[in-house]
């Protein structure tokens, strides 16, 4: 009896598990056939693909969609997939060279730059059909205004995540000028990366976060000194610890991450300031010397399937440009305003473009005089350098006199 | 028998060589260039000569032709010093964190040398345990004790003190260095000590030295070579460290080696100021490290004589 019992149990299970496969199987789209996918099969092609960390959709025994292995399954071509942490570890890493790459995924102000220094290849679009899935609102901007070299991968925004029993309701979350109130001193955390730390006075003081002005870029120097007393520390992914434990009460960060950290602490809430933020894009690029360019804008292709697009955009929680993939999501997050905010709030962000050399060297001396803080001296090291020879010679002198009289 | 060794001797010679000396003179190359800004024949351009070149060709509407070229320059070593208050910095905590480090390892060091055989095996096992861990890892662990709401207050809580404010201070930064490094001061200080004999100590005290004399007239100025050695592997890598203070000093107490990381991985990507800065420290660290020598070959005579 118990048996049967179990038996029927079991079956039933099968039959609903095989079910719930089906249902969304039917609701998922397909991959279209819109180039040959395969044209590469079987030449022995590999695709050396350089992308942030967490950037991907990967097999973790709970999401089952591995985006680099349906691609090798559905083109034959082998994908060497590597991660890095920063735009400025990439942009090092290829400076240097001794390192080839197929497909990079840099972020809007960086693939500005190496556009400006001629290290992109303009893509050959019609290898990328997909193209056209993608949102009118993400093409030509201020990044690629030719829409010659990149195809956007993810967006997203800055805004401020608090922690609302931390946070005062009487005090206007939705300005940047929070991050200043004293009340909270000890209690803030800030960018450790200048450009989103610079962009965030900015915009504070009313000025645009691609400023030149070296006035202005000394006056937000002054913000962030005057903040500094604030701050308790300057971060990136140590956000993450630390909003969640209840460290902070307020912090600045991306947008596809606040909605990971509001999911593991419901207490922590979103705001975007309406003086105005930084709309960043990661976009697909090829860099100069790719052995194989074609297989890349194949693979890139990939990458903007409805499909594909979907389950990145799952995994990840950042933002995708194509309008087509939010019919699929769950309705959960396709209508979270954090993910997809309104045409307002979108209007009124500025994207980061490639500053000149002279500004990003000025902004990196401002950044190290704030960190450090205090009135630098030019003439300690000297100084220490002369002390210490100093020592050294004293002692071999002394040693010398006391050799003497030993003997 | 000669030839042999030297035979020997290459494959190590060869791996100096490309992993040691090639990277130093790149550093010293990186240094002393700068790239500059040159007109189609290679010469160099100032700045009032470029602007007046570009205004030229936007004129006459042609498009200008520029090259760049690799100059020597004396600039990157003056802009180091611009920042000589994180050097200053640096090198105060790592000169904390290493006296420190010496007044708990020194003892430490002399007890487990005078221990049984067996006893000194799992006192040094245990002195290494921490080190089995990832570097990363245990100054991660560091953060969550520290906290406001780390386990640490989190006890003092249950008391009803606190909560201290122990992260991002200069203090925590010190911490992480001396946790990370004791066992580097621990480990020379042991194998120094464990060589001298039990006689000598008995000698000087048949002798009439008291406990204190023993210390400072026998053991002390025998294990002068670990002191200088301990100091050396303590002070060398708290002085150019970046983790550590970017973790626990919550980035408000910037140090040497986050200097450095900010020129190759920042912003504004300039590996020659980069290099120049190496540079500075390299010769800071040298310097530093003569004098502890001498320190200590004076030593080792005062006891042979």
């Amino acid at each position: 009896m118990k048996l049967k019992k179990s038996a029927i149990l079991l079956v039933s299970s099968l039959i609903v598990t095989s079910f719930m496969t089906l249902s969304t199987a039917a609701e998922e789209p397909e991959y279209s056939n819109s180039v040959d996918w395969n044209k590469f099969r079987d030449r022995n092609v590999t695709l050396n693909v350089y992308n942030w960390g967490e950037y991907i959709s990967v097999d973790d025994g709970e999401n089952l969609y591995d985006t680099n292995r349906e691609f090798e399954e559905l083109t034959g071509i082998k994908v060497n997939y590597t991660n890095f942490a920063s735009n400025e570890e990439l942009y090092a890493k290829l400076k240097n060279g001794g390192s080839s790459y197929d497909i990079i995924i840099p972020s809007d102000y960086m693939i500005a730059r190496m556009i400006n220094e001629d290290m992109l290849e303009k893509l050959d679009f019609s290898n990328i059909p997909n193209y056209s899935l993608i949102m009118d609102k993400f093409k030509g901007i201020d990044y690629d205004p030719t829409e010659e070299y990149s195809v956007p991968y993810m967006w997203g925004m800055v805004g401020i995540i608090y922690n609302t029993t931390l946070v005062d309701p009487e005090d206007d979350v939705y300005s940047w000028s929070i991050l200043w109130n004293e009340k909270y001193a000890n209690n803030i955390l800030m960018f450790s990366n200048s450009r989103d730390a610079f962009a965030i006075a900015c915009k504070y003081l009313g000025y645009s976060m691609n400023t030149t002005d070296e006035q202005e870029l000394r006056n937000a120097a002054a913000a962030l000194t005057n903040q500094k007393l604030l701050v308790q520390a300057y971060v990136m992914d140590e956000i993450f610890d630390k909003m969640t434990g209840g460290e902070a009460a307020l912090a600045p960060y991306y947008a596809g991450d606040a909605i990971t950290m509001i999911g593991d602490n419901p207490d922590l809430a979103y705001a975007v300031p309406r003086e105005g933020t930084n709309l960043f894009v990661d976009a697909m690029c090829i860099p100069k010397g790719a052995k194989n360019k074609e297989a890349a804008e194949m693979y890139i292709n990939f990458m903007c399937e409805t499909k594909t697009a979907l389950h990145n955009c799952e995994y990840i929680g950042y933002s995708t440009p194509q309008s087509e993939v939010s019919e699929y999501l769950d309705p959960e997050l396709a209508t979270n305003p954090i993910a997809y905010p309104d045409e307002a709030t979108l209007e009124n962000t500025e994207a980061f473009i490639a500053l000149p050399d002279d500004t990003t060297k000025l902004m990196d001396e401002l950044w190290t005089s704030i960190l450090t803080a205090n009135s630098s001296a030019p003439w300690t090291i000297p100084v220490f350098l002369i002390a210490c020879l100093g020592a050294s010679i004293c002692i071999n002198v002394t040693r010398a006199r006391k050799k003497k009289r030993g003997n | 028998m000669n030839k042999k060794s030297k035979l020997a001797a290459a494959p190590y010679l060869l791996w100096m060589i490309v992993f040691i000396i090639v990277p130093l003179l790149l550093i010293a190359v990186f240094a002393f260039t700068t790239t500059a800004t040159c007109d189609a024949d290679g010469n160099v351009l100032s700045e009032e000569e470029l602007a007046e070149y570009l205004a030229e060709c936007e004129e006459n509407e042609v498009e200008p032709v520029l090259t760049e070229k690799n100059i020597f320059t004396f600039q990157n070593i003056l802009d180091v010093s611009k920042y000589s208050t994180v050097l200053v910095n640096s090198a105060w905590l790592a000169l904390i964190a290493t006296a420190i480090c010496l007044v708990i390892a020194y003892p430490l060091a002399y007890m487990i040398s005078r221990m049984f055989y067996s006893r000194q095996k799992l006192a040094l096992m245990l002195v290494m345990l921490p080190m089995w861990m990832n570097f990363l890892l245990r100054t991660y662990a560091w953060m969550t004790l520290l906290e406001r709401n780390g386990l640490i207050n989190k006890f003092f809580g249950l008391f009803g003190i606190g909560p201290f404010n122990m992260i991002n201070t200069q203090g925590a930064v010190v911490l992480g260095m001396i946790y990370n490094y004791l066992p580097f001061m621990i480990l020379p200080l042991y194998s120094v000590m464990t060589k001298i004999d039990d006689r000598t100590i008995e000698a000087a005290q048949d002798l009439g030295a008291n406990g204190w004399q023993v210390i400072s007239r026998v053991v002390m100025p025998l294990s002068m070579p670990g002191v200088a050695s301990g100091i050396t592997m303590v002070f060398v890598p708290s002085v150019s460290t970046f983790i550590i203070s970017r973790m626990l000093g919550g980035g408000t107490n910037m140090l040497i080696g986050d200097l450095i990381d900010l020129q190759f991985l920042g912003n504004a990507y300039n590996p020659n100021l980069g290099a120049a800065i190496s540079l500075v420290l390299m010769v800071f660290i040298f310097l530093c490290m003569s004098i502890t020598n001498q320190l200590d070959n004076e030593d080792m005579e005062g006891v042979l004589l």
